[in-house]
């Protein structure tokens, strides 16, 4: 009669969640102070030429410079904005999508829901990365068409997500209830279920804030993301390649940056879903 | 006394002093608990959810839930201490010369695989038969807990057998190596009464037949009185009271004790109360509030129109204004998609349902505000009835402005009076679910309904989720706000003698179709249809005696019904 949870987790297993959690918020906070406060500590304009030789090491410059002989360092802080700021708006923008049509879906049910599931079928089976390259080619590449052609791409998997969330929730008897007494569309998916699934979403939003980093940075190291003068990490490492054959570190940075974000990002989501097994388990919708 | 006589048997268990924890730390499971059972003889331990009982008989098998350790005291099991065993020990006593019976017998076979295998599996691994001796020894159990086609049924896979039927082969199953101890932890809960009481007996059966000693955990009384030859009281993880079954019964100690006692013979005081009732004319056709005839609804779509499945089937009632209908079945009788076609979740695709002689649109969808204000539906499970991220007091709040559109400050003195009304603080209105027990969720979801100001109340099962004495509570309730506010209510049960106590007329369910229906003094006194004779003969009553051949008789009723 009693259904008491067994306690699952034993305790040292509680403090190497911890450590994860601690270094995983470490790093993602820097990186945002970074994004925000980054121009005041930078030692150079990041595009001015400090240096008539391209890689190399030069007073005051912290990673040397880079294929134009500018401040890789000075580079680095200025691109970090840039790449975390469309990542998180790209983000959002597929949440905002994806949730409200996945919620829509499970509560219309019937042909809605059929062909909203048919669209995000044939979304789904086209490579992320193809539907973009052509977007960018047909519109060309600014800023805003980037977060929307990347939102609207990762909507898909969100939407999925969402619908098997929300159609969950949907038969527990205090939806039944609501419907009993009349309430609309509306309010039994923003009153009754959204707060109900908003952990696993949060979960998501994380790690799918780490999959847009690396599809943004994709792009733009493919030539199609951010432009010159502005970049990216993405754009960073594309600029730099060339010092690769010659052994230099250049292009190295950015990506580790790129890397060191995406880590981050994963293990502040391991953290916070061993921490919500028994209470609705967020590893499970983040796929 | 025969319990008393047979205590000169050996001691098969004894338990001293047991104390069980949580590892995290918090209010122990199990405080200082000790008692002993002799060969031959059967201890209830009876409690409500949370008071340890299941975790004791647990222990009896030395096994501890994960979570949970055991700080002190002692399990010995026919001279063997089970504390501190190790683990090779606990494997040959398990099985051997103790055993396990759980309460859901479905979630504890393997759909994948055949019974039999499953059934003789505990010979095979303590190697004391061969695979044909063992089949040998389980058919023939089988024949003794009258199982039909012995020899052949264990070829069926789980799902090919009734629910009391699997029940009977996890009882094979723990008798297989014939062990001094059987640990019955809620074997019947799960199952409907009618089936209830064939499993009892051949349960009583296979214990008494032998000196084997059996614990026997429950919550529920009546079902103790037949089985216990000493009953256990347990509270909060502590011993209450524990003593020869007559003596519990008839002549409690602990005031908790009585007050359980209490609770189950006013039931049965009720149904003799009901009986004086029945002379109580049936009131005039315009107090009528809600009623439907021909009432078809069901799942699926067949294709030639219609529900694939119909799971009402052309049901007539009517209501009358103040009153309580019980509506009574057991699983499977369609007793809860009425409710849903009632309330509008369920649109019956024959057949409409009137409110106040006027008919009701079949969908929610195209109810008018103030119809849907006037139903209120009321679930069985209390923890799912409750969006769990919303205080007590946002849940109520919705509903009042839903309906009524009351401004805020007005809607916080409402909350407080409705929350009076079911008896639970005013302070509670800032609490989550999660900080609710089981029977102040129910009073919430009352509250809710009541929040509609509504006029019919519909009951789904709503205290079969509950403890004894919670649920008794809720009736009570209920009964008095129906009095207080002239409230109709259609109270949806399977448990005809709970439902004895507070309906005015009983409505009689069996698969999707209404066998009896009346007041309620003349249908528990004077039933006309077998089926109704074999719900009242089927729920056990405190008389001891009861049981002797209650499965008989229920063995020839069920054989007049032809299924």
């Amino acid at each position: 009669m009693s259904v008491d949870t067994p306690r699952l987790i034993p305790h040292h297993a509680s403090r190497r969640r911890n450590v994860t959690a601690a270094v995983g918020l470490t790093i993602l906070g820097g990186w945002v102070l970074i994004a925000l406060f980054g121009w005041l500590i930078r030692p150079f304009d990041p595009t001015d030429f400090i240096s008539y030789e391209m890689y190399a090491p030069e007073k005051g410059a912290l990673l040397g410079t880079d294929y134009m002989g500018r401040d890789l360092f000075s580079r680095l802080l200025s691109g970090t904005p840039v790449t975390l700021g469309m990542s998180f708006l790209a983000t959002l923008v597929s949440h905002l999508l994806g949730v409200s049509a996945g919620l829509t879906a499970a509560m219309r049910g019937g042909a809605v829901d059929m062909v909203l599931s048919r669209i995000v079928d044939v979304m789904l089976s086209l490579p992320n990365i193809i539907v973009g390259l052509m977007v960018v080619a047909a519109l060309g590449s600014s800023v805003s068409v980037l977060i929307l052609t990347t939102g609207f791409v990762y909507s898909a998997s969100v939407f999925r997500i969402a619908r098997a969330l929300a159609n969950d929730v949907r038969s527990l008897d205090f939806v039944r209830a609501a419907q009993a007494r009349g309430e609309g569309t509306l309010w039994l998916s923003s009153g009754e279920i959204l707060p109900n699934i908003l952990k696993p979403l949060a979960a998501d939003f994380a790690l799918r804030l780490g999959f847009v980093l690396l599809f943004i940075s994709s792009l733009s190291f493919l030539g199609l993301g951010v432009q010159p003068p502005l970049a990216d990490w993405g754009a960073l490492v594309r600029e730099n390649m060339s010092g690769l054959s010659s052994g230099k570190l250049a292009p190295v940075y950015p990506a580790l940056a790129i890397a060191s974000v995406t880590i981050a990002l994963n293990l502040l989501v391991d953290a916070w879903s061993d921490r919500s097994i028994g209470q609705g388990n967020a590893r499970g919708a983040a796929k | 006394m025969i319990s008393e006589a047979k205590r000169t048997g050996p001691v098969v268990l004894e338990i001293s002093d047991l104390t069980i924890v949580p590892v995290a730390g918090g209010r122990p499971a199990v405080r200082n608990a000790g008692f002993r059972i002799h060969a031959g003889e059967t201890l209830a331990i009876i409690g409500e959810s949370g008071s340890g009982k299941s975790t004791i008989s647990m222990a009896c098998l030395g096994h501890v839930r994960p979570g949970l350790r055991v700080a002190a005291g002692s399990i010995r099991l026919l001279g063997t201490e089970l504390i501190g065993a190790d683990i090779g020990v606990l494997r040959r006593i398990r099985g051997q010369q103790v055993a396990y019976v759980a309460q859901s017998a479905a979630a504890s076979f393997n759909p994948a695989s055949r019974i039999d295998p499953q059934v003789i599996e505990p010979s095979l691994i303590h190697g004391t038969r061969s695979r044909e001796a063992a089949l040998e020894r389980a058919h023939s159990l089988y024949r003794r807990l009258n199982l039909p086609t012995p020899d052949t049924i264990g070829r069926r896979y789980p799902h090919q057998v009734s629910g009391g039927q699997l029940q009977r082969f996890m009882l094979a199953m723990g008798l297989m190596e014939d062990p001094q101890l059987l640990v019955l932890d809620e074997p019947t809960s799960a199952l409907d009464a009618t089936t209830q009481v064939e499993v009892l007996a051949v349960m009583r059966d296979a214990v008494r037949g032998s000196n084997r000693a059996a614990i026997f955990v429950s919550h529920d009384l009546p079902v103790v009185a037949q089985m216990a030859d000493r009953i256990l009281v347990m509270r909060h993880g502590e011993v209450v009271e524990e003593g020869p079954a007559e003596l519990i019964l008839n002549a409690p100690g602990h005031p908790y004790t009585r007050e359980l006692v209490a609770a189950f013979r006013s039931i049965s005081e009720h149904v003799a109360g009901a009986v004086a009732d029945s002379g109580t004319a049936a009131p005039a056709q315009a107090d009528i509030i809600l009623s439907a005839s021909g009432l078809d609804a069901g799942y699926g779509i067949r294709s030639g129109g219609g529900p694939a499945v119909l799971a009402v089937n052309s049901v007539d009632f009517s209501l009358v204004r103040s009153r309580i209908l019980a509506v009574v079945g057991e699983s499977g009788s369609g007793k809860s998609s009425l409710a849903q076609v009632i309330a509008g979740l369920l649109p019956p695709s024959r057949g409409v349902v009137k409110f106040n002689g006027c008919p009701l649109s079949p969908a929610v969808g195209g109810r008018s505000k103030n119809e849907l204000r006037a139903v209120q539906i009321l679930f069985q499970m209390a923890d799912t009835a409750l969006n769990p991220q919303r205080t007590v007091g946002q849940t109520l709040g919705r509903v009042l402005w839903y309906f009524h559109r009351m401004p805020r400050d007005q809607r916080r003195t409402r909350i407080a009076e409705l929350l009076e009304m079911v008896r639970l603080p005013a302070h509670y209105a800032s609490r989550l679910p999660g900080q609710l027990s089981g029977g102040e969720k129910q009073r919430v979801t009352l509250a809710r309904a009541l929040a509609a100001e509504p006029e019919v109340l519909i009951c789904d099962e709503i205290t079969s989720a509950l403890d004894t004495l919670v649920g008794t509570a809720i009736l009570e309730l209920i009964d008095d706000l129906r009095r207080r506010l002239a409230l109709s209510v259609i109270f949806i049960s399977h448990d005809l003698p709970k439902v004895a106590s507070i309906a005015d007329e009983i409505l009689v369910m069996r698969l999707g179709k209404v066998v009896e229906v009346g007041p309620a003094g003349q249908v528990l006194t004077a039933p006309q249809h077998p089926y109704t004779r074999l719900l009242i003969q089927s729920s056990p009553e405190m008389d001891r005696g009861w049981l002797e051949g209650a499965a008989e008789r229920s063995r020839k009723l069920v054989e007049t019904l032809g299924n």
